[in-house]
């Protein structure tokens, strides 16, 4: 007796962890809340604000995509995740979606077996350093003690900028943001790289911003966006096109403020198949026909979540630049909605 | 009637593997075996269908692939166009210097500790009981955390040693003015004395510590009267008052002196090296000098690994010096058991340990590499950080330092135990022969202790191995940090990284508990 129930249960748990592979949608559906792997604090792009709830760019993408599943943005359950741990918790089904200022790279896509469904945030590597340190240039970091965050891409570009430009450097490898910051203050390391947008976030929580300055030099491309398992298509579907629905939004002057009277009133056929007025776009992907109008809904178009999250306006102050939508010179661009 | 022949031959029959005890224990025995390997068996098998369907392989290929990253700390060259097996390998080496260090440290730690624990002197033996307390029942990542942060905040930023343009106009204009330091007074040095300052308190503690001492010294081991015990710790207070207006006067008056005679130019950095210019404390590490020769005997490499001709021949010389020592005292103890005389060594013993090596150091042009900022013509000073000497990681520092003395506090109470297990009367017997305790420490009770501490020991050994893997927490790149860390994580192998890290510290452990084991039957009780 006791031994059945023990193949029983080897049994049953053989068959649980066969079938989380697949079907991330239902499995998403049926626990009525997205699990998103996100960042363990980066002002801005993701953390919990003073009452516990969690704000920021990323932050905002998953909760469209809750919106869009379950008709709830606030049905989502944030697991923090850092460099080192992101991937293998994405990869073993602890979160369904991760949204953490990861790179899209070749072997992040091929060799870990994940996909990477869009970019939110095109960005790129950068230095920081304090202004009384007298550098104005990456260049004339020779010797210099940087602060690098371990499991990233930006470990692996700084190795290759400094061999590039035969000059040497001693890192100083640390575990996440908060320890790096700590380290940079404390001096143990003359500078701090890591993603330009990463290092604005960081500079705005400083308490003397104006001593501390980004260096020009941009040494590499960083297109961060959410990330899948690889093999769940329907998903990846999914969350490719409800953050193509916020650029389409704002592509179209959709927002959180006037959503309703644009359903209500407009004529532009894409719209109306966007919002789920015309045709059964949502059911396609195995969506209520509204999903895309909820999602908008969540937190506005994507200008408007860059803005109130890293736009000018807010203590991080990033300018659109490369994130601009492609009618402005950026290259923010989604396929048509047809 | 012959009814006595008609025994009936039993035949085997299956219930007998359970009722009949000849067979009950075998059954038992492959029962359990055939549940455990249907437990492996499905181990296995879940992880190969896992993997197939993440759509991954099994393979180790990674090892040789460009890892990429950089270490701080390497003990064989590595840069970031090794491969990934490399920078296992310094991981490795990492993860053994620490261990070894560890280890060495704290046996010395635990065995004085242990000894002192049992002194008379009621105050030591309380301290180290405070000691292996503290030590014993606070969890070891903390110890780690808090001396890797007491260590990186407290010291200067390198920075701060720097000789900046306006220093070296400061000196030419104070040279020009002709201002010559006079030495201080003696009401100047007691007077300077800034008393609100670590130093001082310092100073303060050591002070009362030493007097109180003495004291006990005086009034347990001297058998005089009042007068002199109270002279003994007035001798050392005096002492101690005259270091503070002489050797330690810099010290102690530093505060208030810079501030009032540099106004506001400064002359110097705000932080000087130590150690007679050699040293530099920073919150980066300690810079320390390296040795360098000037005309090395070369060397070659086995299997990617560096050999240094002059470290073996080093070593070599030292060894053959020890030995000859050991000759030396062997012939001195034959002639005093022949004649009762027993000839003077010291000098021969000092000059065979210490002189061929260094006219060995001096043949191959051994000095030290002093660190120091490259400096342009005028004095100012340039770069980030010091060039030259060795840079010592904090994060190697505090897991040597957390380490030894956590663990050192488990093998003082091994030690203690280990004396304590020694019968009362071998000291006794000891001390009737004539012995001071401290021979009779050395030559009686130890030796025999040993018998007891060695087996306990091995397996503190193997807990300080496997514990170096909490470096991870103050970015030591130990086989955690690179194999383990960077490595699994730059090419997403996690159960080849996880296997082989597991592999790698079994084979460590397994070696380390033989070796212990082989000494442990060379010390042991021989049973004839």
């Amino acid at each position: 007796m006791k031994k059945s129930a023990l193949f029983g249960a080897l049994a049953a748990t053989t068959m649980i962890v066969g079938a989380a592979t697949a079907g991330t949608l239902d499995d998403v559906k049926a626990r009525g809340e997205l699990i998103c792997g996100s960042n363990t604090g980066l002002t801005g792009f993701g953390m919990p604000d003073a009452n516990g709830t969690w704000v920021g760019f990323d932050v905002a993408l998953c909760r469209a995509v809750a919106a869009a599943v379950l008709g709830d943005p606030t049905k989502v359950k944030f697991v923090p995740t850092t460099g080192e741990t992101r991937f293998t918790a994405l990869a073993s089904g602890e979160v369904d979606l991760l949204v953490r200022n990861s790179t899209w790279t070749y072997s992040r896509d091929n060799d870990l077996k994940l996909d990477f469904v869009a970019v939110n945030y095109y960005d790129g590597q950068g230095f920081m350093v304090k202004k009384d340190l007298g550098v104005s240039s990456a260049k004339e970091l020779d010797g210099a003690t940087v602060c690098i965050q371990t499991g990233t891409t930006t470990e692996l570009n700084l190795a290759d900028f400094f061999k590039f430009n035969n000059i040497s450097y001693t890192p100083v490898t640390v575990q996440d943001d908060s320890e790096a910051q700590r380290q940079y203050l404390a001096g143990a390391c003359d500078t701090y790289t890591t993603d330009a947008s990463g290092l604005a976030a960081a500079r705005a929580t400083m308490a003397d911003p104006e001593n501390h300055i980004i260096l020009p030099e941009i040494i590499s491309k960083e297109p961060l966006g959410p990330v899948v398992r690889h093999g769940d298509n329907q998903w990846g579907d999914i969350v490719r096109w409800t953050f193509n629905a916020l650029l389409i939004a704002e592509e179209k002057g959709i927002t959180k403020a006037n959503i309703e009277e644009v359903a209500s009133t407009t004529t532009d056929p894409e719209i109306r198949r966007m919002l789920g007025l015309e045709g059964d776009y949502g059911k396609m992907m195995g969506l209520d026909n509204g999903a895309f109008k909820a999602a908008i809904m969540a937190g506005g178009n994507y200008g408007e979540i860059f803005e109130a999250n890293i736009g000018s306006a807010t203590p991080i102050g990033l300018a659109r630049g490369l994130n601009a939508l492609w009618t402005q010179g950026g290259l923010q661009y989604a396929a048509p909605f047809r | 009637m012959a009814l006595a022949t008609d025994v009936p031959k039993e035949s085997f029959r299956l219930s007998m593997l359970i009722y009949d005890t000849r067979f009950r224990s075998i059954t038992i025995q492959v029962v359990v075996l055939l549940l455990f390997l249907l437990l492996v068996g499905w181990l296995v098998d879940n992880t190969v269908q896992n993997l197939a369907a993440k759509d991954k392989d099994i393979s180790f290929g990674f090892l040789w692939q460009r890892a990429g990253y950089d270490i701080e700390q390497q003990l064989i060259p590595y840069t970031n166009d090794s491969t990934h097996g490399r920078a296992t390998i310094i991981g490795l080496l990492n993860t053994l210097a620490v261990a070894a260090l560890g280890c060495v440290f704290a046996t010395v730690i635990g065995v004085f500790a242990g000894v002192l624990r049992l002194s008379n002197n009621w105050i030591v033996g309380r301290l180290m009981t405070v000691y292996v307390e503290i030590f014993r029942n606070v969890p070891l990542l903390l110890w780690i955390i808090l001396i890797f942060v007491v260590t990186s905040e407290t010291q200067p930023a390198p920075s701060d040693f720097k000789v900046t343009a306006a220093m070296i106009e400061a000196r030419a204009a104070l040279a020009g003015a002709g201002t010559v330091a006079e030495s201080a007074g003696l009401l100047d040095r007691i007077t300077g004395i800034y008393v609100f300052s670590m130093p001082f308190f310092l100073w303060l503690v050591i002070g009362i510590g030493l007097v109180v001492a003495s004291w006990q010294f005086a009034a347990t081991r001297l058998a005089a009267s009042g007068t002199t015990r109270a002279l003994i710790p007035a001798a050392a207070a005096v002492v101690w008052i005259g270091l503070a207006l002489t050797l330690f006067n810099d010290g102690l008056t530093r505060a208030t002196e810079t501030l009032a005679a540099q106004g506001t130019v400064q002359t110097e950095p705000a932080n000087q090296k130590m150690l007679f210019d050699s040293t530099a404390l920073t919150n980066r590490g300690a810079y320390v000098p390296a040795p360098i020769l000037d005309r090395p005997l070369g060397g070659t490499e086995i299997a990617t690994i560096p050999v240094n001709y002059s470290v073996l021949a080093t070593l070599a010389v030292i060894a053959l010096s020890v030995f000859a020592n050991l000759a030396l005292l062997r012939r001195a103890r034959a002639i005093q058991e022949e004649t009762g005389n027993r000839p003077t060594t010291w000098w021969q013993s000092l000059a065979i340990l210490f002189l061929p090596t260094i006219a060995l150091l001096w043949a191959m042009g051994f000095h030290l590499d002093i660190p120091a900022f490259a400096t342009d013509e005028a004095g100012v000073s340039k770069g980030f950080n010091f060039q030259g000497g060795i840079l010592v990681q904090h994060s190697f520092t505090a897991l040597v330092v957390a380490l030894s003395l956590y663990t050192g506090a488990f093998i003082a109470e091994i030690v203690r135990s280990g004396i304590m297990a020694i019968s009362r009367g071998q000291s006794e017997a000891a001390f009737a022969l004539g012995l001071r305790p401290g021979r009779t420490m050395n030559l009686i009770i130890l030796p025999q202790a040993l018998r007891v501490i060695i087996p306990p020991l091995i397996s503190q050994y193997l807990n300080l191995t496997k514990n170096t893997s909490l470096g991870i927490a103050v970015s030591y790149l130990d086989l955690k940090g690179t194999l383990g860390g960077i490595s699994l994580n730059q090419t997403g192998r996690e159960l080849e990284c996880m296997l082989l890290m597991m592999l790698i510290y079994l084979i460590i452990s397994l070696l380390i508990s033989s070796v212990m084991n082989v000494f442990n039957a060379a010390v042991k009780l021989k049973e004839r």
